[in-house]
């Protein structure tokens, strides 16, 4: 079986050092470092690493004794408690005060974990003083500051104490930024890293996160620069090497624990400095007070001690700093304030503000609040990021605006004054208008403060993003006069124009205003009726489904962070607690789903926003519908795993050929650093064809090692440690071996697959930690375990009867899935096949683990450079965006409503619980529901999601969404509510079961059906109207239209060849996307481009973007004098009329006539004309929408291709299916039956 | 030889109607989240198998011994069994499938055929315990 290929295999005595080494003995070894033997270089660092990240917390968690007897006596006895909160969320505001001191210990404490090796081990100096340019270095640093800091990444704890220390002095977070990279080098260099290497892979690695890195970088200099005190800290950093690191990390920690309970010290400090607490600072203080005394702790002592020593002493490595620090004498309380209410503010901003902006703006403030913040805004940075849809930022999805609790939403003063410094602080300011953010990142902060309403009210409105604006604009008209509206009747056969001018809506409930501000974004969560049937009978009775359409990880640009130690929920229902519950009185409120009265905790009366007491509902949980909770322990099972990436790739002939290697292999070098995880994260990688090979990344070899594993019927691990490995510390090997695979088996003539073999090694290798498990198969599995035969007759696929084979062959992938979605790890498809590749068996794999399916029919890298482009722009959204891990779903909903089938990709683990390995942005989820108790005792349903997961910085979060309806108990004002995109997407799911557990024609039918129910059913209850006519109300007029469309889209098209494993993709996609994507693939949007005009235009970070009307999709539309686009969600069409006009082609598209337009064409040049500008302003805005980048195809009149761009006219007749005229007469016709 | 039928259709039936209670006590366990779908349906599918055998041998012993009554009352419930055995579609992990037992309230129709199965097996017990008495003393 195993046997080495190509490369030699390790020596035996790498292995034994490996494995009896415990972790002294491995520093030791790596002591000596770079001189050392790479194999023996190999398995230390992993055993280091990895108890850092992973194992070591366990420690913490049951078994103190080690580490506390380090801890230097005071820190000791609040250790016990703390340590868990300390290291994990750093940001309990309201936390009763600990000590300083316990945060302090804390610090250590974390820094324990993650050096406990290190410690041991007595050769740690020796690294110290090998340092990596430091602005590498630095801008690295930052970076960590503003992800996620959670104790997972033992890094960012560095970071933070830096902070800390910094803050007493002043300028927190210019200190951060300093401080790190000497931290970096400090400790990495005990890994034995080289230090340079140290220092690019670390800095580029979490570099990644943030994009504007550098300019961050750029600014934490100019701020160093300016602020005296900075200046001293680098310096000090710098040369100590380990004692900053020491005293950073004891510092950080205590930051981080001040953040959330105030960190006094530097706060006052900031604040005198500034200038700005002025105006908070006279607030009553919270009881995070006590914590004022602890700065000091640490001021005494000397800097200069040893890494060991400040690890155990906290207090010396902190003394370093403060006396630098004069500000001290400001009452600590009003520090605290100050820096709860700024801090956190300021954190988010700079966390979230990509560039310059945070660092020297929040100089002053708290240095936790600035941890905090960071923590919390990890996220953020891409919502600040200036590029206005930045889906690279990851982690946070970007929530420019994350306000933990403690850092009070209200822009501080004090930050903006300290903006001063800084320009971009504008960026994430709260008051801004939402445009103002996005558009101008580089504005000047303005120190005007807007009161704290005014951030408050800004809150409120969430979601501003652009392409929403035109949509929640129409809502908002719709509201004033929505009765009448919506109920219209419209006459379907006589209106031919019923397509809005711009996007579709989403109807607004009718809710009192108060309401209606606080309810959830439709884009997040939406109902197929926003006014909800009394009775199971009244629902019967308009005969349209009830359900929920879930958006639930999208990536937010607002999204307030709460960090609370304790989560309100109810006791009953377990129910978090959200804007629609009522308060009886100060004490109690009362559950909006289960009606139980539950008890108001105490440290909720306090408001962090106001910073009053005794306002529970203005707390934000209960002033947002969309929240998100940093979860305590209670919410893990284990420690919060790392993100770990297995990629399981086909290299038999058949992919040699599609040459898929070479992009996948590409992309993943250029986005390497930007995969989202912390320190801890861990890859690795397996390839197949008819044997499979492993490859040993151990760090220290001195070239990736080709395990191949013949014996395909019983699997095994040839050497179970070395095969995910550590992506920081294995990154040169990884690299190689990315550089080397594409050409690794050009001459390979092994025709088979053995897909199932190779997914249960993927799933033995991942089963200890759970993650992601990346799957690119390019054939018909042939070997082993799972393989597959051709089902799929060809001859069949245009035939009008039946269609067969939608379901899988065999339940092995299905076993398979369920199998990695107990061990928490997902399994990812990417099918890339130019021949029958049974989809319908393989998409199991993904669809029960919580993976997603891509699938690229007739791949081929360079004949089909369409498929390349979209497999690149996938690949790039898809390792580089948001993800979270061993995540559950729960959807809760008000005492009478029940659940009874879920769609979308995940297991269902009970009754309402959605188990999802992983949870991505762009999955998006299904619920019906129905009405088992009658309404009649209530006016308001609710219904809440709530996500836990673990983010890829290792932090347990939960994710909340509540939603709240109206009852009503009139057919008429049933049918006024409908939501007819959200019911069309019910629909499609449901369609899509019935299809597989029945049959496709049945599916078709209980479409149509649907139709004709609900429109009969409104027609008898409007009995004034003629029946002679086809009437529906207006907020259903687009239904027909819609149901037809679904009935022409691949999934259930009839009479049109359709290839099975087309149609089974669409059908996969329909379950999978969110409604808003899923919409534009069913009804694609058509506008005309050729004469676009600055009318009706909107701007855009400082572009204008024009707005065309949309069009019908029917051929009639199209002449041949123009150049329409059709925006079908993945791939945008552009279609060019043969008389087009010249001046529009030599502009838009730089060719001089028509005839010159080459067949395939996919990039529009840029060209200095008034209508390239406007065309190409108006595509990348709609690129700027969606996640995906869409390919765009330019189709001339006699290309092939323009059969693609033709089925997507709905409209129109084809041979196989009726024109939307003829559709609408036939249901007349069945109405009348 | 009539009452050895009986007697056998006894021990026969009283395993069933503990099956059925097996069946309905694991999926109550399920309703109540006490235990999670993949391990329910693993233990129910085990019993399938058996619980069609054992069905399928009494009615064709009821045909053999000529019992036409009870052969054609059991008839419909053994071929609904069968039925339901041989339709599971190919990619079902059986006729319990985890994936799809939350799904349109499949968890709620598992249940109330059990409940069913567990009448018309106490029917058919009463009937056989009948049945046999009267054989035996006819014997």
């Amino acid at each position: 079986m195993s046997a080495p290929a190509g490369l030699p295999p390790r020596p035996a005595a790498a292995a034994a050092a490996f494995s009896p080494g415990g972790p002294g003995s491995s520093l030791e070894a790596a002591a000596p470092a770079s001189g050392a033997p790479r194999c023996q270089n190999g398995p230390m660092q992993s055993q280091m690493q990895f108890p850092s990240g992973y194992g070591s917390h366990l420690p913490n968690y049951s078994a103190p004794s080690g580490h506390y007897s380090q801890v230097p006596n005071k820190a000791a006895a609040s250790h016990l408690e703390n340590q868990y909160r300390a290291s994990y969320y750093p940001g309990y505001y309201s936390a009763p005060a600990q000590n300083v001191m316990t945060s302090v210990g804390s610090s250590v404490l974390n820094a324990q974990e993650s050096h406990q090796l290190y410690n041991n081990a007595p050769p740690h100096s020796g690294g110290s003083s090998d340092r990596p340019v430091q602005g590498a270095v630095s801008s690295a640093s930052y970076l960590h500051v503003s992800a996620q800091q959670s104790y997972s990444a033992f890094d960012n704890h560095y970071s933070t104490s830096v902070s800390s220390s910094v803050a007493s002095q002043g300028f927190p977070l210019n200190s951060d930024h300093y401080a790190m990279p000497v931290v970096s080098g400090a400790v990495y260099p005990n890994v034995s890293y080289p230090p340079v290497a140290a220092g690019g892979v670390y800095g580029q690695t979490f570099t990644s996160q943030s994009l504007p890195a550098v300019g961050q970088f750029k600014e934490t200099n100019a701020f160093s620069s300016q602020s005296t005190s900075v200046p001293h800290s680098l310096q000090q950093h710098i040369p100590v090497g380990y004692n900053t690191t020491l005293s950073t990390v004891s510092s950080a920690q205590a930051v981080q624990d001040n953040l959330s309970r105030n960190l006094t010290g530097s706060v006052p400090k900031v604040n005198n400095q500034i200038n700005t607490g002025g105006i908070d600072s006279s607030q009553p203080v919270h009881s995070v007070s006590q914590n004022v005394p602890f700065t000091k702790p640490g001021v005494g002592t000397s800097a200069a001690s040893a890494v060991m020593s400040s690890v155990r002493s906290p207090a010396p490595s902190l003394s370093s700093k403060p006396p630098s620090s004069p500000s001290v004498t400001q009452s600590p309380e009003l520090a605290l304030q100050e820096g709860m209410q700024y801090g956190g503010y300021v954190n988010n901003q700079a966390s979230s503000a990509p560039a310059p902006l945070s660092s020297s703006s929040d100089d002053e403030e708290e240095d936790e609040e600035d941890e905090e913040a960071a923590l919390d805004s990890s996220s953020t940075t891409s919502s600040a990021s200036p590029v206005l849809n930045n889906y690279d930022a990851l982690e946070g999805g970007g929530y420019p605006e994350t306000r933990s609790v403690t850092g009070s939403p209200v822009p501080s003063p004090s930050v903006l004054q300290t903006s001063k410094t800084s320009k971009p602080f504008g960026y994430g300011y709260p008051a801004l208008q939402p445009g103002y953010q996005n558009a101008t990142p580089p504005t000047p902060v303005q120190p005007s403060n807007p009161g704290h309403h005014s951030g408050f009210q800004h809150y409120a409105q969430q979601y501003p993003g652009v392409n929403q604006l035109s949509s929640s604009l129409g809502g908002l008209s719709l509201q004033h006069s929505q009765q009448p509206e919506s109920l219209r009747p419209v006459n379907l056969t006589h209106d031919r124009n019923i397509l809005p001018v711009s996007s579709v809506p989403a109807p607004v409930p009718n809710l009192n205003s108060d309401l209606r501000k606080l309810n959830c974004s439709p884009d997040s969560f939406r109902c197929t009726l926003t006014n909800i049937p009394q009775t199971q009978a009244l629902l019967n009775k308009a005969k349209l489904p009830l359900g929920l359409l879930l958006h639930p990880f999208r990536d937010l640009t607002q999204l307030p962070v709460i960090t609370s130690s304790t989560i309100v929920r109810c006791r009953s229902c377990r129910t978090y607690i959200n804007p629609f519950v009522s308060f009886i009185d100060q004490r109690r409120w009362k559950c909006n789903l289960c009606y139980r009265v539950n008890d108001v905790p105490e440290e909720f009366m306090y408001n962090p926003l106001t910073r009053s007491y005794g306002e529970p509902h203005k707390r934000p949980e209960v002033q947002n519908s969309t929240v998100e909770f940093i979860a305590s322990s209670d919410y893990m099972l284990r420690p919060p795993q790392p993100a770990v990436y297995l990629f399981v790739l086909d290299v038999s002939h058949n992919a040699v050929e599609a040459g898929y290697l070479t992009i996948l292999c590409q992309s993943l070098l250029e986005n390497l650093d930007k995969l989202p995880g912390d320190s801890r994260t861990r890859i690795g990688f397996i390839t197949f064809d008819s044997t499979v090979q492993f490859y040993n990344l151990q760090e220290g070899l001195s070239q990736p090692q080709m395990l191949i594993v013949s014996d395909i019927d019983d699997i095994f691990l040839p050497t179970p440690d070395s095969l995910l490995v550590n992506l920081h510390e294995s990154k040169e090997l990884i690299k190689d071996l990315l550089n080397a695979l594409p050409n690794m088996f050009t001459n390979t003539r092994e025709t088979h697959s053995a897909l199932g073999p190779a997914l249960q090694a993927a799933f033995k290798l991942m089963s200890p930690t759970g993650g992601r498990i990346s799957v690119f198969q390019t054939q018909l599995p042939s070997l082993g375990a799972g393989l597959l035969h051709s089902r799929e007759d060809p001859n069949q696929r245009s035939s009008t009867k039946v269609v067969q084979h939608l379901g899988p062959a065999t339940d092995f992938y299905k076993k398979l899935a369920l199998d990695c979605s107990g061990q928490q790890t997902a399994v990812d498809l990417f099918l890339l096949s130019s021949q029958y590749s049974d989809l319908a068996s393989l998409a199991c794999m993904s669809k029960y683990s919580a993976g997603c399916i891509y699938y690229y029919p007739s791949f081929h890298c360079s004949h089909n450079p369409a498929q390349a482009e979209k497999l690149q722009k996938d690949l790039k959204r898809y390792l580089t965006r948001k993800i979270g891990f061993e995540a559950v779903m729960r959807i809760r909903c008000t005492k009478g409503l029940s659940i009874h089938t879920f769609h979308g990709n995940f297991f269902v683990r009970s009754t309402d619980l959605l188990s999802l390995a992983n949870v991505n942005p762009d999955a998006g989820f299904a619920v019906q529901m129905s009405i088992e108790e009658s309404l009649t005792d209530t006016s308001l349903v609710c219904f809440q999601t709530a996500l836990l997961y673990t983010s890829s910085k290792g932090e347990r979060r939960i994710r909340v969404h509540t939603l709240c309806l109206p009852v009503v108990s009139s057919l008429s004002d049933v049918y006024a509510g409908a939501d007819v995109q959200a019911v069309v997407c019910l629909l499609a799911n449901m369609a899509v079961d019935r299809s597989v557990s029945s049959s496709l024609a049945d599916a078709r039918d209980a479409l149509v059906n649907a139709v004709v129910d609900s429109l009969a059913a409104y027609m008898s209850t409007a009995s004034n109207l003629q029946q002679s006519m086809l009437i529906a109300p207006n907020s259903l007029k687009l239904f027909p239209l819609y149901i037809l469309a679904l009935l022409k889209q691949k999934a259930f098209r009839t009479g049109t060849s359709t290839r099975l494993d087309d149609r089974v993709y669409a059908m996969c996609q329909m379950k999978s996307q969110p409604l808003v994507h899923l919409m534009k693939m069913i009804h694609p949007n058509l506008y005309r481009i050729d004469k676009l005009t600055d009318e009706s235009t909107i701007h855009v970070n400082d572009r204008v973007v024009p707005q065309p009307p949309l069009q019908k999709l029917s051929a009639e539309k199209l002449t041949r004098e123009g150049a329409f686009l059709m925006d079908c969600g993945s791939i945008f069409y552009l279609w060019v009329g043969k008389n087009c006009d010249n001046n529009f082609i030599k502009d838009v598209l730089g060719y001089p006539n028509y005839a010159s337009v080459p067949q395939k064409m996919t990039q529009l040049p840029e060209v200095d004309a008034p209508s390239s500008e406007r065309t190409r302003s108006f595509i990348s805005w709609l690129r700027d929408s969606r996640p995906l980048s869409p390919v765009l195809q330019v189709i001339k009149d006699e290309n092939p291709a323009k059969t693609d761009f033709f089925q997507h006219l709905i409209e129109d007749r084809t041979e196989a299916a009726f024109s939307y005229y003829e559709f609408l007469l036939n249901i007349q016709q069945q109405i009348c039956k | 030889m009539e009452s050895v039928v009986f007697i056998f259709s006894l021990i026969d039936c009283c395993a069933l109607i503990f099956l059925s209670v097996y069946f309905i006590i694991t999926l109550s366990d399920l309703e109540c989240d006490y235990i999670n779908a993949r391990s329910c349906c693993s233990k129910l599918n085990k019993w399938v198998v058996p619980e069609v055998i054992g069905h399928a041998v009494v009615t064709v012993l009821m045909l053999i011994s000529l019992h036409w009554f009870i052969f054609l009352l059991n008839l419909p419930v053994a071929t609904w069994n069968i039925y339901r055995y041989i339709m599971v579609p190919s990619g079902n992990m059986g006729v319990f499938d985890p994936t799809e037992i939350h799904n349109r309230g499949q968890l709620k129709s598992h249940m109330k055929e059990a409940m069913i199965k567990l009448g018309f097996h106490l029917l058919c017990f009463f009937m056989y315990l009948y049945s046999m008495i009267l054989a035996l003393i006819n014997d």
